[in-house]
């Protein structure tokens, strides 16, 4: 039972922002001492896991294909493809930059879009101009919310397509820890069911989204009975 | 015969690049130190299989050590924001197809590769197949863009700066599945879980697995250190091993449930919190309470995808 502290000693080091590394790594030997392995067992355990992880950090000769292309101005092309989006209501803005953020990020290209990339410079203000085109000027507290909403959308948008991907980090990590029991997968057979959940989100967020809409509108109709 | 080891060769040699470029730049005050990391790194990829066990476990603490007190970040190779603007309008959607070469050569290498054992390892067509990608984006992208050989090289040690020591993450969390694996903490905590999920219940597992994947990455902030610890508790001995679930299925829905409690956690700081202060919100919390209400259905929505999909 005194392997459980492993799992404490991560929880406790994540939570409290230790370095994650370091985190790890002590997590490892307090598993490993508590089952009863002496250091140099527990280094070598973790050594030789290492080596046979060595591809999950493969995905990182990407970077110069990246480099290159974002040194040619793939941001600012991303950019304009969301500034095309401009002069929708503010719901069908926000699905739209989902449905773009999803589509390259399961293309692998995570960093073309981003919090300070597109939604700060962006899409936050497009959002407002269109929520106010709806529903006249927003209090304070509204327009910080629509703010919110973009954020929030691009965090979304991010997080479920991305794992369509065959070769991103959470994928390779799967695959190097089933390995570990004994499993072996294929990165596809992984990334093709992120699909079902990347579906999912993009309707319920829409949904969402379609609400948020009908909401502003609703306002405009009821301050134009008055 | 096409194997992975050819693979490692050319990430050790574009970490090889990424040190000695780092080196090199006077505008990181911190070069050694990244000159020594991403040199450690190419070590691995090119002599891991010579350096036995413990020498690779030094090797790693050796890592540890250094990303522990910090990497810099040189701001070489930068481009000025108007000539990227003058580009992009001179290139177009070019640059999203030479990005899409990647993802498309890996795909069609997975299932043509099938067919070639004699030429390549069919085991691991598809990261072959993504290094071809990488391979084949770089020349077209050097033909299409008119770039000089060094630039994507130079641009790649900009962004690795950029990313850090955390790009050993999720390697480092794999091998800590190992180490989890030998201490036999599934018996361990499949013994405690097992008290709180009725005797025999395949749903009682599932959510139990969906749950906790998404409360540990609330607690922890990131779910791929969630998805050792919950694989091990209750992936790898109830869902897998006791109802002969799909690992594949299991695994990646898993995952993504744990994202669901990225949505919901200020410990996520990257994700939720510098946007608030990057949108100057007055509420910290802003962005996670737009999130909630797709994080919760999209979770429960996860739950059952493992519980019809994994278990036909």
């Amino acid at each position: 039972m005194w392997v459980l502290l492993g799992i404490a000693v991560i929880v406790v080091g994540f939570m409290l922002r230790f370095n994650p590394l370091l985190v790890i790594m002590a997590a490892a030997l307090a598993t490993g001492l508590a089952a009863g392995l002496d250091l140099v067992a527990i280094i070598s355990a973790f050594g030789r896991a290492f080596n046979d992880t060595r591809y999950v950090s493969i995905i990182w000769i990407v970077l110069p294909v990246i480099g290159l292309l974002e040194a040619h101005g793939l941001r600012e092309r991303a950019r304009a493809l969301i500034d095309g989006l401009r002069g929708a209501t503010v719901g069908r803005l926000l699905t739209g930059y989902m449905l773009l953020r999803q589509i390259t990020a399961a293309l692998g290209l995570t960093s073309v879009a981003g919090h300070p990339q597109t939604v700060r410079p962006l899409v936050a203000p497009m959002a407002l101009a269109a929520a106010e085109a709806q529903a006249g000027d927003l209090p304070e507290a509204e327009r910080e919310q629509i703010k919110a909403w973009s954020a929030a959308t691009d965090n979304v948008g991010l997080f479920f397509g991305e794992d369509i991907f065959l070769a991103i980090g959470s994928i390779l990590l799967i695959k190097g820890l089933l390995e570990q029991y004994g499993i072996i997968v294929q990165p596809l057979q992984l990334s093709v069911w992120a699909i079902p959940t990347a579906i999912a989100a993009f309707l319920i967020h829409g949904f969402r989204l379609w609400r948020l809409d009908r909401r502003l509108n609703a306002r405009r109709t009821a301050e134009g009975a008055e | 015969m096409i194997t992975l080891e050819w693979v490692y060769m050319l990430a050790g040699a574009a970490f090889a690049a990424f040190a000695l470029l780092g080196l090199v730049d006077r505008s990181n005050p911190r070069r050694l130190r990244n000159a020594l990391f991403w040199g450690l790194m190419a070590t691995s990829m090119w002599a891991g299989d010579l350096l036995g066990d413990f020498g690779n476990g030094l090797l790693v603490l050796a890592l540890v050590a250094i990303g522990g007190i910090g990497l810099g970040r040189g701001t070489r190779g930068e481009v000025a924001p108007v000539l990227r603007a003058e580009r992009a309008a001179m290139h177009g959607n070019r640059l999203f197809l030479i990005a899409l070469i990647i993802p498309a050569t890996a795909l069609i290498g997975t299932f043509l590769f099938k067919e070639l054992p004699a030429l390549i390892d069919v085991k691991q067509a598809t990261l072959i197949s993504l290094a071809l990608g990488v391979l084949l984006a770089l020349a077209t992208g050097l033909a299409l863009l008119r770039a000089p050989p060094s630039l994507p090289l130079q641009q790649g040690r900009r962004l690795m700066d950029h990313v850090g020591w955390a790009a050993i993450l999720p390697q480092m969390l794999a091998s800590l599945g190992a180490v989890f694996a030998i201490a036999g903490m599934g018996e361990a905590v499949g013994t405690i879980i097992r008290l709180g999920i009725p005797e025999g219940s395949l749903i009682g597992a599932v959510i139990a697995f969906g749950l906790g994947m998404a409360l540990f990455t609330i607690v922890m902030g990131n779910a791929f250190a969630a998805f050792p610890v919950m694989f091990a508790a209750v992936g790898m001995p109830l869902l897998i091993t006791g109802y002969h679930g799909n690992p594949a299925i299991v695994s990646a829905i898993g995952m993504l449930a744990g994202f669901c409690g990225t949505l919901m956690t200020p410990m996520a700081a990257n994700f939720n919190l510098v946007p608030a202060a990057l949108l100057e919100l007055k509420d910290d919390y802003g962005v996670i309470r737009r999130q909630i209400g797709t994080a919760l259905p999209l979770l429960a929505v996860n739950i059952l995808f493992i519980y019809w999909f994994a278990f036909p």
